[in-house]
C-alpha cells in the first residue's frame, strides 16, 4: 500500500506570535492535512491558525554544513543586541 | 519569550483532570441556573433532555469503539475526538435531566444504571459498528440531522438547552464537514470506495425516517424534528451530488407497533452496547480510584 504523503504542521497559539513547528502527519492531499492538523496538533486548545506544508517541498541545510553554515557566528557576541535595556512597554524582544 | 517545548508554549490551559468513571468528576452543570422556567413542565424538559442526551452518549460509543480500528492513525484520533465532543454534549443534557424534574440523579446514574428501554436514543445512534463507509454514511446522517436540530434549539425557552445547543453547533458543525470530506472522498473515488460508500448509505438509510418522527414530548418541549427535514435533504442532496452518489429511496425501518427509540424500543445491537457500556460501573458501584 502506498503511504500518504508527510506533511510538516506549524500552529500559531494564542500567545504565540508566529508560527510554531509541532509535528508531522499524513494526509492525501493539502485540504486532509489541514483537517488532520486539527485534530491532532490543536485539541488542547493550543492553537488559532494552522499552516501545513508538504515534507518534500521543505529545503532544509545539510548536517554536513553545519560549520561552514553555523560555526562562524559563534564567536561574534557584538551581534547579539545585550548592551542596553529592553523598556518595560516592549514585550516581545 | 522562549519556551523549552513547542506545546508549552502553545497550550494556554493546564488541564490533569482525567475523567472516568469513579474519579469523582464535578457536576457539569455546577454554578448554573437550572430553575426550569415558568410554564415548562420539568418531567418534559427532563425527558427531552434525555432523548437529546442519549442520541450522543449511544453514538459516542459506538465512535469509541473504532479506537484503533481506524484506517488511518489520523484519522482514528479525529474520530476519538468527535466521540469526546458528543460525550461532553451527553454530559451536559443528562445532568440537566437531573435537575429539571428535581430527581437530582447525576449523569452516570443516568449513563450507568438505567436499562435498555429507558434509554431514549433513536436507533440510528446504536447500529452495529459496520465498515468505514458506513461510518460515513451515519456520522453524515447524524449530525447533519443534529445540526438542524441544535441550531433550532438554540431557541429554546430553557437558557440552559439554548446555552448547550449554542455550544454544540460549533462541535457538530465540525463533525459534519469531517463526515462530508469522507463522503465526496471515497464516493467521488475510485469504483470501489464508490460502491462501499453507496453500500454505507443504503444500509443505514432505513434508519433515517425516524429521526424526523416527532414523540409528543419532542412536540411539547423542544424542537419537532418533522420541521428539519427540508434541511437535512437540501444538505444530504448537495453532498450526495458532489459524491456522485444517490440519495437512498427506501422504506424506513418501522419499529414495533410504531415504537422506536424515543420510546425506549431498541434493536438488537443496543443490548450488547450498553453491557460494554456499563458493566464496569455495574460489577464496582460507586467505586472511586
Amino acid at each position: 500500500m502506498n503511504e500518504w504523503p508527510l506533511y510538516e504542521v506549524f500552529v500559531r497559539g494564542k500567545r504565540g506570535l508566529n508560527h510554531v513547528h509541532v509535528g508531522s502527519l499524513h494526509a492525501a492531499d493539502d485540504e486532509m492535512a489541514l483537517r488532520n492538523a486539527r485534530d491532532l496538533y490543536t485539541r488542547r486548545n493550543e492553537g488559532v491558525s494552522i499552516w501545513v506544508v508538504k515534507a518534500s517541498d521543505i529545503t532544509a541545510s545539510s548536517p554536513d554544513e553545519k560549520d561552514p553554515f553555523f560555526a562562524p557566528s559563534a564567536d561574534k557576541v557584538y551581534r547579539h543586541p545585550t548592551f542596553y535595556d529592553i523598556p518595560d512597554n516592549v514585550p516581545h524582544m | 519569550m522562549s519556551f523549552d517545548n513547542a506545546y508549552e508554549a502553545l497550550a494556554d490551559a493546564h488541564d490533569d483532570s482525567r475523567w472516568a468513571f469513579g474519579t469523582g468528576f464535578e457536576d457539569p452543570l455546577s454554578g448554573v441556573d437550572t430553575t426550569v422556567p415558568s410554564g415548562m413542565d420539568g418531567a418534559d424538559l427532563s425527558a427531552y433532555c434525555l432523548m437529546l442526551g442519549d442520541d450522543a452518549l449511544v453514538f459516542s460509543h459506538r465512535l469509541q469503539q473504532w479506537i484503533t480500528r481506524a484506517p488511518e492513525l489520523e484519522d482514528e484520533v479525529a474520530i476519538a475526538n468527535i466521540g469526546l465532543d458528543l460525550l461532553g454534549q451527553a454530559r451536559l443534557l443528562l445532568a440537566r435531566a437531573g435537575k429539571a424534574d428535581g430527581s437530582g440523579r447525576s449523569e452516570d446514574s443516568y449513563a450507568y444504571f438505567r436499562p435498555e428501554h429507558e434509554f431514549r436514543n433513536v436507533r440510528l445512534a446504536e447500529l452495529e459498528r459496520g465498515d468505514f463507509g458506513q461510518l460515513i454514511a451515519v456520522l453524515l446522517v447524524f449530525s447533519t440531522w443534529r445540526l438542524a436540530l441544535l441550531q433550532a434549539l438554540r431557541d429554546s425557552a430553557d437558557p440552559v438547552l439554548a446555552a448547550i445547543a449554542d455550544k454544540g453547533v460549533k462541535e457538530v458543525t465540525y463533525h459534519r464537514d469531517y463526515a462530508a470530506q469522507w463522503a465526496v472522498r471515497l464516493g467521488d473515488g475510485t469504483a470501489y470506495s464508490h460502491e462501499r460508500m453507496q453500500a454505507g448509505l443504503d444500509g443505514i438509510w432505513p434508519y433515517v425516517g425516524e429521526l424526523f418522527t416527532p414523540h409528543e414530548i419532542e412536540r411539547r418541549v423542544g424542537v419537532d424534528p418533522s420541521t428539519l427535514r427540508a434541511e437535512f435533504d437540501d444538505v444530504l442532496a448537495q453532498v450526495c451530488s458532489a459524491a456522485t452518489l444517490s440519495v437512498p429511496d427506501v422504506e424506513p425501518r418501522v419499529g414495533v407497533s410504531g415504537r422506536m427509540g424515543r420510546d425506549g424500543v431498541h434493536t438488537e445491537a443496543m443490548g450488547y452496547l450498553l453491557a460494554e457500556l456499563q458493566s464496569v460501573a455495574r460489577a464496582h458501584p460507586e467505586a472511586t480510584w
